[in-house]
């Protein structure tokens, strides 16, 4: 760093952080966007797995439901 | 049910993968902000708006490389058949177009300082825009059935298209723009560039590539564990 | 071959019988073109200024706008599988469809944009490069078209994603059009314009049945 200092980015900050903001930003929801589709697509998954086992043994769904 | 044998194999590889990338990603990327932000001098002209370039140009090469791993995959689609693939591509699309238009914003706000102007009809925005524009028209067309399989292959034939089509596009928006050049335009980056730019340019370029195949890696996941959902749905719903 | 004349036979009865649609591209081309005097204003060195630029964007939306009939009819009917079994090739019949598809798009553009140049106020020079350069193009957006119908066969919300899928892949079309007018009018001469369209030309005729026949067979396979 040299002149204006980190802040000021030698008087660009209001390009230079405004560029990286964006930056994280996407990179962040890419991130959680991924992970959100993984998890619901286990989730779901899951349930439906679950309801075809307990069609298998109708009193054990029962049971289920119950508890 | 052969079609599952395959996959399982695949999934198996890239779960490997995965601590490896996101690892990488998670060592380069805060890094290359490091060397991008405090461990590089800034330009001698540019002063410190020269530190866009940082994110720009990795977030423009991701673009192009994004793309490539997408035709790619559709090729393999296409020649061997092999659903994997058009997965691949299909779940490689939205992060190439985020990477796409972070190199357009963050461009225009490089452009704001040094051209005084937040847009100009350049050669490279332009080529950039149009990549753009590729690959939601890719996303549109995955995404408009309602038989996933039928989206992902008409995606991997409009790449391989696209694909054959881009150098045309470079070449007639360059002959566009050497006949549009507005001459007020100052001319950014010189022949040479500092190798003391080179060491941020890389780390952050290294960075973008692991973190792509991160999130690469998770998309395709999920997209395969959707797939199986809609044969159990469907096997349900047979009865 | 004689495939090929009997798909573009039975294409052109089909087209001139549904001559409402055909007019109403025609109607919209001429339409769309019309309204930028009313857009910019009606100066006449402004106009003169856009008018190859004009007429050329409004010719492209207009034959997006007619891509959807060119599989689609074939498609409900099951037709296009009576096409796909047959022993000609797939491509030959994309391509014998597509210039159905021009004949009676791209031609009839063609037809009426002297006239909208005239409105436009489009320099006296640039008549004929226009004329030419859509000679070439025309045909283009149709070849290239015929993937974009091709691939968006079966979709939801068909109409606007054909033109999401085709516009960008048709911008050096665009490029070259006009660029061919504009050069002609500032005594560059068209020429090279001209030969750049026709080698675009030459490699999509046959490249881009290959492709749209391609993305034909996915969509009769998962129908």
């Amino acid at each position: 760093m040299t002149g204006g200092g980190f802040w000021t980015m030698g008087g660009y900050a209001a390009y230079v952080w405004p560029a990286y903001a964006v930056t994280t930003l996407a990179l962040i929801a890419l991130l959680l966007g991924a992970l959100r589709g993984l998890r619901q697509a286990e989730r779901e998954l899951a349930t439906l797995e679950g309801s075809r086992a307990r069609r298998r043994a109708p009193s054990a769904s029962a049971a289920g439901d119950l508890a | 049910m052969h079609r599952f044998a395959n996959p399982a194999r695949f999934l198996r590889i890239i779960t490997a993968i995965l601590p490896w990338s996101a690892g990488a990603s998670a060592a380069l990327l805060p890094l290359g902000l490091y060397f991008a932000l405090i461990g590089s001098p800034p330009d001698y002209q540019q002063g410190d708006s020269v530190r866009i370039m940082y994110v720009h140009v990795p977030a423009a090469w991701m673009a192009l490389a994004v793309y490539s791993v997408m035709a790619a995959s559709g090729a393999v689609a296409l020649v061997w058949r092999h659903p994997v693939a058009e997965l691949v591509a299909q779940a490689a699309a939205p992060i190439g177009a985020v990477f796409t238009a972070m190199c357009l914003i963050t461009g225009s706000l490089w452009g704001q300082p040094m051209w005084g102007t937040w847009w100009v009809w350049d050669a490279r925005l332009t080529s950039v825009l149009v990549l753009l524009f590729l690959y939601l028209g890719y996303i549109a067309l995955v995404n408009a059935f309602d038989d996933p399989t039928r989206g992902a292959r008409a995606g991997a034939v409009l790449a391989l298209v696209g694909l054959v089509n881009l150098p045309i596009i470079k070449f007639s928006v360059d002959w566009w723009n050497t006949l549009h050049q507005p001459a007020s335009v100052a001319r950014l980056g010189g022949p040479s560039i500092d190798p003391q730019m080179l060491l941020p340019l890389f780390t952050m370029a290294g960075g973008f590539a692991a973190f792509f195949v991160t999130v690469l890696i998770l998309r395709v996941r999920a997209e395969l564990l959707r797939r199986k959902l809609r044969v159990l749905r469907l096997a349900q719903a047979q009865g | 071959m004689s495939a090929f004349v009997a798909v573009l036979a039975r294409d052109l009865r089909l087209g001139l019988r549904h001559g409402a649609d055909l007019a109403m591209v025609v109607i919209f081309f001429v339409l769309a073109a019309l309204l930028f005097p009313f857009g910019v204003g009606p100066e006449a060195n402004l106009l003169a200024r856009i008018a190859a630029g004009v007429v050329w964007v409004t010719a492209l939306l207009a034959a997006m706008l007619s891509l959807d009939r060119l599989f689609h009819a074939d498609y409900e009917d099951g037709s296009l599988d009576q096409l796909a079994l047959s022993p000609a090739p797939l491509a030959v019949i994309v391509l014998a469809k597509a210039t159905a598809h021009w004949l009676t798009t791209g031609l009839p553009l063609i037809a009426v944009a002297p006239a909208l140049g005239l409105m436009l106020r489009l320099d006296p020079a640039g008549f004929a490069p226009l004329l030419l350069a859509m000679l070439v193009g025309t045909p283009c957006l149709s070849l290239f078209g015929a993937i974009g119908a091709a691939l968006t066969l079966g979709a939801r919300r068909g109409g606007a994603l054909v033109a999401l899928v085709v516009l960008p892949l048709v911008l050096p079309v665009l490029i070259f059009g006009v660029g061919a007018v504009e050069a002609e009018v500032t005594g560059l001469g068209a020429q090279p314009h001209l030969l750049v369209l026709g080698a675009l030309l030459a490699a999509a005729l046959p490249l881009a049945p290959l492709a749209a026949a391609l993305a034909l067979r996915q969509a009769l396979e998962s129908a």
